[in-house]
């Protein structure tokens, strides 16, 4: 049962305010995709014991989706920003690191 | 025989007696008892069967770990199963009766399986799944079904009431003994907002039961003393009966509160459920006393040695007059102490430590209290009750060297830390060679949101035994946690002075997990380690001759820890056996999970208010008090409720959809479509937008015009299906189906924020704002223009068109759509407004014979048309390319979801099956989902299929069966015949025909 911030509406929202979407960052194949890179899009997912990026959305608040980054083994959460962009932000991934020594961030 | 003592018991009123139950017998006990100790007062010392071999069996322990004192309380809607009738108070009119037994707790036929123990080894159940099937189905299976389970659930509905409560705080300290009191005060006086909760109806813990003084007082004075003070601080809040159930991520914990259990019908909840957001947890929550595994030890009145002394102190009642003690600790000494100063026979401790000689030892032969160490004891006298016991060497193989008769066993195996909640959420766990026991490695504890720990053990729980490190425990563990808070709260004040408590000095235990040590394979199968599972030491040691090295593994196979009590008393002997089988030390066997819930919880209490009509709520379209008063047979549809049918009086439901049917056809019918999801989708980018959702192209959709869509996941599976309309340059209608509305309004939002969020749209689900009504019917037309107002005329208003304008007064949008096949109008207004023009389509329609009609009619004329119906032809499985729907597919368009998946090579291949009607030959109605059989079998020797019913209905305006199906090739079968087995041996021949039954051309819903 999972708190995180929506960063839209700034509420602290429980899980069960929340609807999740799972790993978030995950790059669309279209039709010119290969077969390879199109099965990795719909069925590949990193599933990391540690660092990792989720998609949430605030069902029961303001409906937008956002994106935690949270470690899966500690249950550290980094951070939340919108899901509008394809990498997390700057004072994300300095988050982690200060945390994850040496953490990189890989698309 | 168990007995009251004449005096004593501090938690006793004498001059209240009580009456109560047990099985049918009527018996009496005083105010303050557990019904376990009420029971013990009546001599009362079987209270139950083992699960497996129906053993007689007696008290253990006196508290939440028993596992044999299950027994049935209540009656009627009151009764609960499976309660422990050491955590059950007692209450005048009581009833309890005792389980798993047939006929009767006395005589129990299902002992016989105890004779038969040594064909129902460890893995009985897998193994028997391999047994010939003949032996499975006459044998195994009817023994099984009738051993199975415990206790039995009630059958009439819960008269009492049940609460969920909602609670903030920033530490929740779980244990009310006197490491748990220290912590709240600690906590506390900081001014934290501090929760301590205790699972049982009393404060203090042991201590009290221990005659442990603090500040030179006994410590029950401590103990109110300290509740005094936490009672006057506004910032704190007690609980009693509040049993913490587990803990949760981010500091979720959940608490079952037995509020009125014990009062029951006084008109409070009978339990809460406590749903506590905690910022740090303190779990001070004791330790459990291990059994000893020797012979015997499931005799009736053989119990843990703190069990013992708890009865004797708290309730003044004795398991028996003589009890000998067994033991490899120093602790158990109290239990002989406390038993010779209520005036007891003590005839022996039997001591497995070659040498005995610390304070404890010394102040029992001073009591004159005969000490045998090096001892063990070789089997126990007796069946269903002790009768004696016969000692033998504890470095030997058991030769008997006495036999001692006594009615009373009171053992002690040592102490283990009750980690369970630690560990719910990731603590993790030392092994603490000293006292032979696991406790949570403070190094690695479970940690919150922020990184930093979350829970923190105190006292017992956090493996410190003795009184004084266990008090200054809860202070510490208070400290830790404020301090994690950051609150700087924990800089505050002074630290207030600990009271001050004796030193005891304490000899090392000896780690014992079989005794004798060196007992052979027959003693082994005649040590319990499991009581309520009937797991015994040689199932354990076979488990691992058989291979299964995982304690996970030797759980499951052996059932040990399966119980209702999840192997609270067993866990620690049962990994520890397997560690010697295995030939390792215990921590690299480690332990099984720990998972929530600590104790079972209540399904009342899980469930709270939501039941009856607050179980759910149920969504009502603006017309639905019109169909609840016209006779409609209702069918939830998702959260909605929707008119089935109206039958008429004396009309069987069959009869009503046939003239529902038949009317709409021939006259007009009126069909509710409110239910129908309704999608706003607007802005500069909402045609390019559509273009991606639906696998059709709808950007070019004109102003004014409607079209028929289909939307895919991106595994390129049909996921919903329905009319969208342009309303005007930027603006589009999405209509889906009832089930739809919520999920593909999310689907859009999804793609629109995390895909395409520079797009320029906007979407709004509108499903509540209108209420939509379908006029139906080849006199509909004509219906509508008598209402008056707008040109309904097939010139101004074609097929698949929209316009708005007036009916009768309201300002309507009408849609020239049809799913019946009909001439069809589907009329939206205000949802305000949509019973009023329900009411005068009703009644202006009379004069052409309106009827309403309800979902079945509803899906039989769209059957008859060969519509698709998202949920019968789709599953997840199927593509539009299935279902002949390649005409709703653009070509021209660069991208779509799930047009990379269409591509892909499964589903592309030939001999996916097709959507095809299905005409019975005699007539009849196809199972719905009946399988078309094929030649020969499969690699799993099932037989072949080649196609499946996924919609079947009898056709009212064709008079016979029809169905819908995908069939293997089935496009190119037209008019070959397929045999669909149905049950009894039947066969049903059914011809491949087109999906479209009636009007072929679509000629009707065209004029
Ligand atoms: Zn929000």
């Amino acid at each position: 049962m999972l708190i995180l911030e929506c960063p839209f509406c700034g509420i602290m929202a429980d899980e069960t305010e929340l609807a999740p979407g799972g790993e978030a960052h995950v790059r669309r194949v279209g039709p010119e995709g290969s077969d390879e890179a199109f099965e990795a899009y719909l069925f590949m997912r990193r599933n990391p014991c540690g660092v990792h990026f989720e998609l949430w959305r605030h069902a029961h608040g303001c409906g937008r989706w956002f994106i935690a980054a949270r470690n899966t083994l500690t249950l550290e959460v980094y951070g939340t920003y919108p899901a509008q962009t394809d990498r997390p932000p700057a004072a994300i991934v300095r988050a982690i690191r200060r945390r994850v020594p040496g953490w990189e961030w890989q698309p | 025989m168990s007995l009251r003592l004449s005096s004593g018991g501090r938690l006793i009123e004498r001059d209240r007696p009580l009456d109560f139950t047990f099985n049918g017998r009527r018996l009496r006990g005083l105010a303050g008892d557990s019904l376990a100790s009420a029971l013990l007062a009546n001599g009362q010392m079987l209270v139950g069967r083992s699960f497996k071999y129906h053993r007689p069996r007696g008290v253990v322990a006196s508290g939440v770990e028993e596992p044999n004192a299950l027994v049935g309380l209540g009656r009627g809607g009151r009764f609960e199963p499976n309660r422990r009738a050491t955590t059950v108070e007692l209450f005048d009119g009581l009833e309890a009766v005792s389980q798993n037994h047939w006929p009767g707790l006395g005589f129990d036929l299902g002992a016989l399986n105890d004779l038969a123990a040594r064909f129902l080894p460890a893995g009985f159940y897998y193994k028997t799944f391999m047994a010939p099937r003949g032996a499975w189905e006459k044998l195994f299976e009817p023994l099984i079904r009738r051993a199975a389970g415990l206790g039995r659930a009630p059958e009439e509905p819960d008269p009492d009431g049940y609460e969920h409560f909602h609670v903030h705080v920033d530490v929740l300290v779980i244990g009310g003994g006197i490491s748990g009191l220290q912590a709240a005060l600690t906590a506390g006086r900081t001014g934290a907002r501090v929760m301590l909760v205790e699972q049982g109806p009393h404060w203090g813990g042991r201590a009290p039961v221990e005659g442990v003084r603090l500040d030179g007082r006994p410590a029950a004075e401590w103990v109110d003393a300290a509740l005094g003070e936490l009672e006057r601080m506004g910032n704190v809040h007690l609980r009693r009966r509040a049993m913490a159930v587990g803990v949760y991520d981010h500091g979720y914990a959940l608490l079952h509160e037995r509020v009125a259990a014990h009062t029951p019908g006084d008109g409070r909840p009978r339990h809460r459920l406590w749903k506590v957001r905690a910022r740090r947890i303190i779990t001070a929550t004791g330790a459990l006393e291990r059994p000893l595994a020797f012979v015997g030890n499931d005799v009736p009145g053989v119990m843990l040695a703190s069990a013992v002394r708890d009865y004797v102190v708290n309730w003044a009642v004795a398991p028996g007059r003589r009890t000998v003690v067994v033991t490899n600790n120093d602790d158990a000494y109290r239990s002989a102490l406390v038993l010779r100063e209520a005036g007891l026979e003590v005839p022996a401790i039997v001591d497995a430590r070659p040498q005995a000689d610390g304070p404890l030892v010394q102040r029992a032969r001073e009591m004159g209290i005969r000490v045998v160490s090096g001892s063990a004891i070789a089997g126990v006298k007796g069946r269903r009750r002790v009768r004696g016991v016969r000692l033998c060497a504890h470095e030997g193989e058991g030769a008997v060297l006495e036999e001692i008769a006594c009615d009373a066993v009171a053992m002690s195996g040592g102490w283990s830390p009750v980690v369970h909640l630690w560990s719910h959420c990731g603590g993790k766990l030392l092994w603490e060679e000293g006292q032979a026991h696991f406790r949570p490695d403070p190094q690695r504890p479970p940690t919150g949101a922020d990184g930093a720990p979350l829970v923190f053990a105190a006292g017992n729980a956090n493996g410190r035994m003795e009184t004084a490190a266990a008090l200054a425990d809860g202070q510490v563990a208070a400290e830790a946690a404020l301090k994690a808070l950051g609150t700087g709260r924990e800089r505050g004040g002074a630290r207030a002075p600990l009271p001050a408590v004796a030193p005891e000095e304490v000899a090392p235990m000896l780690p014992v997990w079989l005794m004798p040590r060196k007992a052979g394979a027959k003693a082994r199968m005649k040590m319990w380690l499991d009581f309520q599972n009937d797991v015994k030491v040689s199932d354990v040691e076979l488990a691992a001759r058989e291979g299964y090295e995982s304690v996970e593994h030797t759980k499951r196979y052996t059932t040990l820890g399966m119980a209702t009590d999840q192997g609270k008393l067993s866990n620690i002997n049962g990994l520890a056996v397997l560690s010697e089988a295995l030939g390792q030390p215990v921590p690299q066997t480690g332990t099984t999970t720990f998972r929530p819930p600590w104790a079972p919880v209540s399904f009342g209490a899980i469930a709270g208010e939501a039941r009856g009509d607050l179980f759910q709520p149920v969504r009502e379209t603006p017309i639905h008090r019109w169909h609840e008063t016209h006779g409609a047979h209702w069918e939830p549809v998702g959260q909605w409720r929707r008119p089935y049918a109206y039958p008429r009086d004396g009309e069987s439901l069959h009869d009503a959809v046939i003239r529902e049917v038949r009317n709409a056809r021939q006259a007009v019918g009126l069909l509710d479509a409110s239910t129908l999801g309704k999608i706003l989708v607007r802005g500069p980018d909402a045609g390019r937008f559509l273009d991606m959702i639906y696998t059709n192209m709808m950007s070019t959709l004109k102003p004014g015009r409607c079209r028929y869509g289909l939307i895919c996941n991106e595994n390129g599976f049909l996921i919903d299906d329905g009319v969208v309309v342009r309303l005007d340059k930027e603006t589009f209608l999405c209509h889906t189906t009832t089930g739809g509305a919520e999920r593909i309004h999310e689907h859009m939002e999804r793609w629109l924020q995390t895909e395409w969020w520079d797009w320029r749209v906007f979407t709004a689900d509108l499903t509540e704002q209108y209420a939509q009504i379908a006029v139906v019917g080849p006199k509909a037309r004509a219906l509508l223009e008598r209402l008056g107002g707008m040109d309904v005329s097939r010139e101004s208003l074609p097929f698949m068109e929209w316009r708005a304008g007036e009916l009768a007064g309201f300002a309507v949008r009408v849609f020239r759509i049809s799913f019946s096949g009909e001439l069809s109008y589907e009329i939206a207004v205000p949802a305000g407004q949509g019973l009023a023009l329900w009411e005068r389509l009703v009644e202006e329609g009379a004069a052409f014979g309106i009827m309403p009609y309800g979902t079945e009619a509803l899906h039989v004329m769209r059957a008859e048309k060969g519509f698709i119906m998202i949920g019968d032809e789709t599953d997840g499985t199927v593509i539009p390319q299935d279902l002949g729907l390649g005409w709703a597919i653009s070509k021209k368009k660069a991208d779509y979801l799930g047009k990379r998946a269409h591509q892909r090579p499964h589903m592309t291949d030939p001999n996916r099956w097709k959507l095809v009607g299905l005409e019975t030959l005699d007539g009849s109605v196809l199972p719905d989902g009946a399988y078309a059989a094929a030649e020969g079998v499969n690699e799993n020797g099932q037989r072949k299929v080649q196609g499946r019913v996924t919609s079947s209905y009898f056709s009212p305006t064709l008079g016979r069966g029809i169905a819908l199906g995908l069939v293997e090739h089935g496009p190119e079968r037209m008019g070959e015949v397929l045999a669909f087995p149905a049950t009894g041996g039947r066969i049903i021949r059914a011809r491949i025909v087109s999906p479209v039954f009636y009007d072929k051309d679509g000629e009707k819903q065209n004029v």
